[in-house]
C-alpha cells in the first residue's frame, strides 16, 4: 500500500485572479516582497497495490483522469509506502 | 415533435426549470434522467441543465462527467444526437471532452447575476436557426466560473469553422470587453462542436422563456432546436 500526495498547478500560461487579489492582501500586510502568487491544489490519498509500477499508473490515471484538467493544470506526486497503522 | 431528456446530478437546480419550459411553453415530451441511471429513454435531445452537480467539488462539471449517465450521453453525442448544455452542464461538456476549452473563475473572482444580451455570430445552426441576423438576445447569466479559456490553436479553429455560436454584446450587438461579464476569451458565451450537434452556453435561455421573467429570448434557441427535427 501506498500514500500519495499530489500537487496540482495552474499551467504558468493560466491567469490565476484568485493568486492576484491574495497578493494585494501581502501588500495591505506591508509584506512588498511577496511576488507571483498562484493557487493549486493539494491532495493526499493512499492506493492499496503492492507494486510500485501499478501503483504509479493508478495514480497517474486518477491525477490525469480526475484530479487535474491537463488542458489548464500539471500535477506531481510523491508516493511512500504505507502500512494502516502507521497514521 | 422531438422528444427531450433532462439529466439530474445531484446539485442540478435548472432541471425543473428546463423541463417547465419544454413541456409547458413548447408542449414537448420531456423526461428527467437521474445521473446514476444509463437509459436516456429514446430522447432525440438531451439538456444537461444548470446548478452545481456534485457541489462544484475539485472542477466544476469534473465529477458529473462520470456519472453513469454520462456515459451514454457522451457515446449519444459521439453518435450525431443533439445536446445543449447550459451554464454547468457547458462546463460539464468541457470536463467530458465533448466541447474544447475549459472555465475558468471569473476575472471579477465574484459571482455574477444578471441579465445580458448576446449576439448571436452564427445563425445557421440547429441552435440559432430561428435567430434573425443582427438582432441580439437579452438572457440572463448566473455563474462564478464562466470564464472560457482555450490555447490559440483551439481558438482558431473555433473561429475558423464557425464554432463561436454566442458572443456578449451590447444591445445593440456591439462585441466590446465593457460587456464581457467574466473574461473570456473573445467574450465567448457558447461555442458548439465541429459537426454542430453540441451547443454550451453559460446564459439560461430555460429562465428567459416566459413573458413573466421579463424577456422570452431563450424561446428562440429552444424553437430552433425543435425547428431542426421538422426542416
Amino acid at each position: 500500500m501506498y500514500k500519495v500526495k499530489v500537487t496540482i498547478k495552474r499551467r504558468p500560461s493560466i491567469l490565476d485572479p484568485q493568486g492576484t487579489a491574495i497578493e494585494k492582501g501581502a501588500e495591505n500586510l506591508g509584506l512588498t516582497n511577496i511576488k507571483n502568487t498562484r493557487i493549486g491544489k493539494f491532495i493526499e490519498f493512499t492506493v492499496d497495490i503492492n507494486d510500485k509500477t501499478k501503483a504509479k499508473q493508478e495514480v497517474e490515471n486518477y491525477c490525469s483522469k480526475l484530479l487535474a484538467n491537463p488542458i489548464m493544470e500539471d500535477f506531481e506526486y510523491t508516493l511512500s509506502e504505507w502500512t494502516p497503522s502507521e497514521e | 415533435m422531438a422528444k427531450f431528456g433532462v439529466v439530474v446530478f445531484p446539485g442540478s437546480n435548472c432541471d425543473h426549470d428546463a423541463y417547465y419550459v419544454l413541456k409547458k411553453i413548447f408542449n414537448c415530451e420531456v423526461n428527467f434522467l437521474w445521473h446514476k441511471e444509463s437509459d436516456l429513454k429514446e430522447s432525440d435531445v438531451i439538456i444537461l441543465p444548470g446548478g452545481f452537480s456534485y457541489g462544484d467539488y475539485l472542477r466544476s462539471g469534473s465529477i458529473a462527467r462520470f456519472s453513469p449517465i454520462m456515459n451514454s450521453v457522451i457515446e449519444f453525442a459521439n453518435k450525431g444526437g443533439k445536446v445543449l448544455g447550459i451554464c454547468n452542464g457547458f462546463q460539464i461538456l468541457l470536463e467530458a471532452g465533448l466541447l474544447p476549452g475549459v472555465m475558468l473563475k471569473n476575472k471579477s473572482l465574484k459571482f455574477v447575476c444578471k441579465d445580458v444580451y448576446l449576439k448571436t455570430v452564427n445563425t445557421n445552426s440547429i441552435f440559432s436557426n430561428s435567430i434573425s441576423n443582427g438582432n441580439t438576445l437579452k438572457v440572463p447569466i448566473a455563474h462564478g466560473e464562466g470564464n472560457y479559456f482555450t490555447d490559440n490553436d483551439t481558438l482558431n479553429e473555433l473561429i475558423n469553422n464557425d464554432q463561436i455560436l454566442f458572443k456578449y454584446s451590447s444591445k445593440d450587438g456591439n462585441v466590446d470587453d465593457e460587456f464581457n461579464p467574466n473574461g473570456s476569451l473573445l467574450n465567448i458565451a457558447g461555442i458548439i462542436n465541429k459537426d454542430g450537434n453540441i451547443l454550451g452556453m453559460m446564459p439560461h435561455p430555460e429562465r428567459c422563456c416566459d413573458p413573466l421573467l421579463g424577456s422570452t429570448d431563450g424561446k428562440k434557441i429552444f424553437s430552433s432546436i425543435i425547428n431542426s427535427f421538422i426542416n
